[in-house]
């Protein structure tokens, strides 16, 4: 194995039913009835699909949701925003925890 | 082009890719037949001159191109429309505005059937000088079928080339002055809608509503209906697909994509198309690769009767993409 991550894994996920196929079913029929559409439309979950797959940092999803988008009719301006959202959303957890750092510095500080 | 085979070896399958299985072999298969249906749609291609060098071209047209229908072939198809009287009428290009004979197949043509569609990249019908076209095709009722790959400028324009966005959207706005694209009216307005690269076209219904609720809202724009299709591997875009390696992955994504209740509704299976030099095909994307109407190179001239029910249509494998999802119609 020369890397972990391989293009031509992604259309074996199906696969992953052979180990335990009850729990595989449940896991893709909620995955199919998540992204049908509904209140949201397909391409405003494929979009948000996008900008988590970002931020938990797949390849697997990050070339599937790229796709998807632009299957979905979305253009980059309107992905990269999104990835955007995420990342704004990502940063802003790093920074508001900012605010325990002075709780503790300002209680140990003169 | 080394991936695309020449029209005498169509075997093992037109793009030399392992994987794929050739489209006849498929049709096979699935136990089906593609053969015609009574044919009511005639196509007619004025030439490959195109004010715009859209990447996805099948034919590759252009502003360079000098393959227009001449005045005697104009006449052959008036006759060949006055013998058999067909439902529909296509005209496509290139860019069929810029065809000198456009208003006189217009004219001539519009009374021989029920429904007369020009194809428009809304871009050639812009000019100043088109304004007497223009009055020529609101006075026929003369349905306009046009192109909006997208509703972002800068994706259109990769497609479609620069500055065509705003000339689109200022004639859609035109083309609603004249009266066209009202839910009542009787001027229909159609937008088509293909992909901007290697990937499928988004759902027709969700895309209809996007686009009629953007294109209200951002620029007061109204339509009939929006058709999306799948980007054709032949042409221009085939081009693409081999310099940018996404060919292998394109065409066996269509062809996995295959759904055999497309069949039924195929254009192929009810029209013929002419090319501007007058030869049979059984559709526009056939034109490119030069796949005759039944096997052989004829002249509308020569055409004494139409293609029955049954006879058969020349595949390839480009034809995985109007079978591909929902089909291309």
């Amino acid at each position: 194995m020369d890397t972990y991550y391989h293009p031509t894994d992604l259309p074996k996920f199906a696969e992953i039913r052979e180990g335990s196929p009850e729990l595989a079913e449940k896991f893709f029929d909620y995955y199919a009835a998540v992204f049908a559409e509904g209140e949201l439309t397909q391409r405003e979950k494929s979009l948000i699909a996008l900008a988590v797959a970002h931020t938990v940092q797949c390849p697997y999803c990050i070339d599937a949701y790229t796709q998807d988008c632009l299957e979905k009719g979305s253009n980059v301006s309107e992905m990269t925003e999104a990835i955007h959202v995420a990342t704004a959303i990502r940063g802003g957890a790093s920074l508001v925890h900012g605010v325990q750092m002075r709780n503790v510095a300002g209680k140990i500080s003169l | 082009m080394s991936y695309l085979q020449t029209s005498e070896n169509l075997r093992p399958n037109l793009y030399q890719v392992e994987r794929l299985k050739s489209f006849k072999e498929n049709l096979t298969q699935h136990g089906l037949h593609l053969a015609r249906k009574k044919c009511t749609t005639l196509q007619v291609n004025v030439g490959l001159l195109c004010n715009q060098s859209c990447k996805h071209c099948h034919l590759e047209a252009g502003p360079n191109r000098q393959e227009i229908m001449a005045e005697k072939t104009v006449a052959d198809v008036i006759k060949l429309a006055t013998r058999f009287r067909f439902e529909t009428i296509d005209i496509t290009g290139g860019a069929p505005e810029i065809n000198p004979h456009i208003e006189t197949l217009v004219s001539k043509l519009a009374p021989l059937t029920q429904t007369l569609i020009l194809r428009s990249n809304l871009t050639a019908i812009a000019a100043e000088k088109q304004k007497k076209l223009l009055e020529l095709l609101t006075e026929n009722r003369v349905m306009i079928v046009a192109s909006l790959p997208s509703l972002n400028e800068v994706q259109s324009e990769t497609q479609r080339g620069k500055n065509s966005f705003a000339t689109s959207i200022n004639t859609l706005k035109k083309l609603n002055g004249l009266g066209y694209g009202f839910p009542d009216s009787n001027l229909e307005l159609n937008l088509v809608n293909n992909p901007t690269g290697a990937f499928l076209p988004a759902s027709q219904e969700q895309t209809e509503k996007r686009f009629r609720q953007m294109l209200a809202m951002k620029w007061g724009i109204s339509f009939n209906n929006l058709y999306t299709f799948a980007n054709v591997p032949l042409g221009r875009f085939l081009f693409w697909l081999e310099k940018s390696g996404n060919l292998e992955k394109y065409i066996l994504k269509l062809a996995s994509n295959f759904n055999p209740c497309t069949l039924d509704g195929l254009m192929c299976r009810s029209l013929i198309s002419v090319s501007w030099e007058g030869f049979l095909f059984d559709c526009d994307f056939n034109q490119s690769l030069q796949l005759y109407m039944g096997g052989k190179k004829k002249h509308i001239s020569e055409l004494h009767d139409l293609p029955g029910s049954g006879e058969t249509i020349a595949v390839s494998e480009h034809c995985y993409t109007c079978t591909a999802g929902s089909g291309f119609t």
